[in-house]
């Protein structure tokens, strides 16, 4: 694997509900263009790192969060920043599918809308189909674009969700176990499109399947209790770990 | 082999039993309601459609110029040409007391009646015309069937003679049944005969639009803003807790607080539709809080959560996407809250709409009633008439009723499928 150079880095990061800590003193790096997956066992706080990265932690009131995450250089947790402007380069989807309850063409345009990214209708036209087409499934829905979203089944409800988020054309992609809610066949559908589109994104994408983060991801990192274990090329973690926890918990001993 | 029926043991006989038991208490339960229902609609159709029927009496009039003068038709005495017709009607009818009583069969508004005939049609000026006039609201009951003539005469309203009377002039033609279009045309008024709904709709209309536009905005701004921003804290709680309890404060105190606020202090004009919308406003907000924020909290959480990742901001992701979910909701508990504003008597009596308003009001500030003011105000009525007027007027509110909780169902029929 190439190095791409980082594009988020966490020093100290520590992460607070009211007064349990729920991450410990993480420094992790993420590389621009890879899959970077987050395995571990329930409650290991990987979906809390993954929620740090586009501060949708703040809707959590007691949530409290000290140490530094930058994205590109810039501390997203500096007063300065404007959370909406972060999070329309950090898209996200969810772990379980969430179209807006309007049209196909109106869930993929609504990022570009509100972000004034297209100046003309065409152009608006143009970036929903290429989107779709990035998301795979333009020849499922080309002849009904006006239909609603939630018409679909899950698999393309969650691609229609893909599809949303790159449209605004993010620096990074977010996904939390988004193949939790859907069957092997839309699974396999979802990990092909994942690796398609890492050619243009940076993707951190937590899974609870071990053989997911193996067959995407091109990094993986191990987080137990709180704490990071272990972070390394995925084919490295899976096949010589170095710390016992990683071994103990791809080996099925805990988890 | 297995036992695989009743006799199996397993407690299946009492367990069977309970079943049993508990299934029918639960039909029976509802049966008993139905039919209390069943009888409540039916006594009230059956009293109140008399009111739809309009009796009328034709009586000879002599026209001619020395009773009204053709120049001058507001100066004639209405009153005394019509008694003077009955009189010629029944010439052997003598007596001071029997002629009182022959005047009685016709309304009181039947002076103004042949007044307004008159300036209608001034050709029928100079001889002596038949024209049809309101009956009394007794011989109304008595042709419509609702005199037991076999009860002695001092206890009932028609003596024998007025009977005879009656029966002359039924044989005679002169007795008609007109649909009553009148009760929807006229206001209140002291004979039953004459007395309409219009002046109490109207009121009803004007209160609850007042209602309405001051309660809805207010509502679903408070219960938006509550439910989707307002940081919890120990003040929203408290907040939420007082909302809870203005809901379940009786009506009545909601009349006195208006009576205090908008006529003592504000001076606004006394029985107006004006105050009578506020105070229902102030009783409905809190049930179209609640029933907002229940709406608004029935969005899943996921579809915001979507349009913040995306880069909305909160107002946007709660007006674009979270709003137009919840709006079905806000607006059927809305018209939930206006339907029991509609049927609320209590708070307006503190604010004087219970006035005997015989106009109907033409401005939000002119004096008016409501329908269930106007029904209260009926039932208490000592005129056998009023019964069945209170029954129709009952049957209209109902109707209202039955629309809005119609209109509700349809609008959020309409809103869902939009999605």
């Amino acid at each position: 694997m190439s190095m791409n150079g980082s594009i988020i880095d966490t020093k100290n990061l520590d992460v607070f509900y009211g007064n349990k800590q729920a991450l410990f003193n993480i420094d992790l790096e993420i590389e621009e263009k890879q899959v970077t997956s987050l395995i571990g066992p329930s409650g290991c706080g990987k979906s809390t790192f993954l929620r740090c990265i586009n501060r949708m932690n703040d809707l959590i009131p007691i949530c409290k969060i000290t140490g530094k995450l930058n994205i590109d250089g810039q501390d997203v947790y500096d007063p300065s920043v404007n959370v909406v402007a972060l999070r329309a380069q950090v898209g996200m989807v969810f772990q379980k599918p969430n179209p807006f309850p309007k049209s196909i063409r109106e869930n993929v345009a609504y990022g570009l809308k509100i972000n004034g990214l297209t100046s003309s209708k065409s152009e608006l036209n143009d970036r929903v189909e290429w989107s779709l087409k990035a998301a795979g499934l333009w020849n499922e829905v080309e002849s009904r674009l006006d239909d609603p979203g939630l018409g679909l089944s899950g698999g393309q409800q969650q691609r229609l969700c893909i599809a949303r988020a790159i449209a605004v054309r993010p620096r990074v992609i977010l996904m939390d176990e988004p193949c939790s809610a859907l069957d092997p066949i839309a699974t396999a559908i979802i990990e092909d499109l994942i690796n398609e589109i890492s050619q243009e994104f940076t993707i951190v994408i937590v899974t609870h399947s071990m053989a997911q983060a193996a067959r995407v991801s091109n990094r993986t990192a191990f987080f137990h209790l709180g704490e990071l274990i272990e972070v390394g090329v995925t084919k490295e973690i899976f096949t010589n770990p170095s710390n016992e926890k990683t071994q103990n918990y791809i080996t099925g001993r805990i988890g | 082999m297995i036992n695989l029926t009743k006799s199996a043991g397993l407690n299946l006989h009492k367990r069977n039993g309970a079943e049993i038991l508990f299934q029918s208490v639960g039909m029976i339960a509802i049966i008993i309601s139905l039919s209390f229902l069943a009888w409540l609609i039916i006594t009230i159709l059956m009293n109140g459609l008399g009111a739809a029927k309009h009796v009328e009496i034709k009586i000879p009039v002599d026209l001619s110029s020395q009773n009204v003068d053709p120049d001058n038709i507001n100066d004639a005495s209405f009153g005394s040409i019509l008694k003077s017709g009955l009189r010629k009607k029944f010439v052997d009818v003598k007596i001071r007391k029997d002629k009182k009583k022959l005047y009685n069969l016709v309304s009181p508004e039947g002076s103004f009646e042949l007044k307004r005939e008159i300036l209608k049609d001034p050709t029928v000026l100079g001889e002596t015309t038949d024209i049809w006039f309101s009956a009394s609201d007794d011989l109304s009951l008595f042709i419509r069937g609702r005199v037991d003539i076999n009860v002695p005469e001092d206890q009932r309203q028609l003596s024998d003679k007025e009977v005879t009377w009656i029966t002359q002039l039924k044989t005679e033609g002169r007795i008609r049944i007109k649909p009553n279009w009148n009760f929807f045309k006229n206001g209140d008024s002291r004979e039953p005969e004459i007395a309409g709904i219009l002046a109490a709709l109207v009121g009803s209309i004007l209160s609850l639009s007042v209602c309405f536009i001051l309660s809805f905005p207010l509502g679903v701004a408070a219960a938006t803003y509550l439910e989707q921003f307002a940081p919890k804290s120990r003040l929203s709680d408290v907040i939420e807790v007082n909302i809870n309890n203005l809901a379940a404060v009786p009506s009545i105190v909601f009349g006195l607080l208006g009576l205090s606020i908008f006529l003592g202090y504000f001076d606004l004009p006394r029985s107006s539709p004006l105050v009578g919308g506020l105070v229902l406003s102030l009783m409905t907000l809190p049930t179209i809080i609640i029933a907002s924020r229940a709406s608004l909290r029935s969005v899943p959480p996921s579809i915001k959560e979507a349009a913040l990742a995306l880069g909305a901001t909160p107002v946007q992701a709660v007006f674009h996407h979270v709003f137009p979910v919840a709006l079905p909701g806000m607006l059927t508990g809305a018209i939930v809250g206006m339907a029991r504003a509609l049927g609320d008597t209590a708070p307006l009596l503190m604010i004087g709409m219970v006035a005997f308003i015989v106009d109907v009001p033409k401005s939000i500030l002119e004096p008016a009633t409501a329908l269930p003011v106007q029904i209260f105000l009926w039932a208490d009525s000592p005129e056998r008439a009023f019964s069945e007027k209170t029954s129709a007027a009952i049957i209209v509110l109902l109707l209202f009723l039955i629309l809005m909780n119609l209109a509700a169902v349809i609008m959020r029929r309409k809103f869902e499928k939009r999605l």
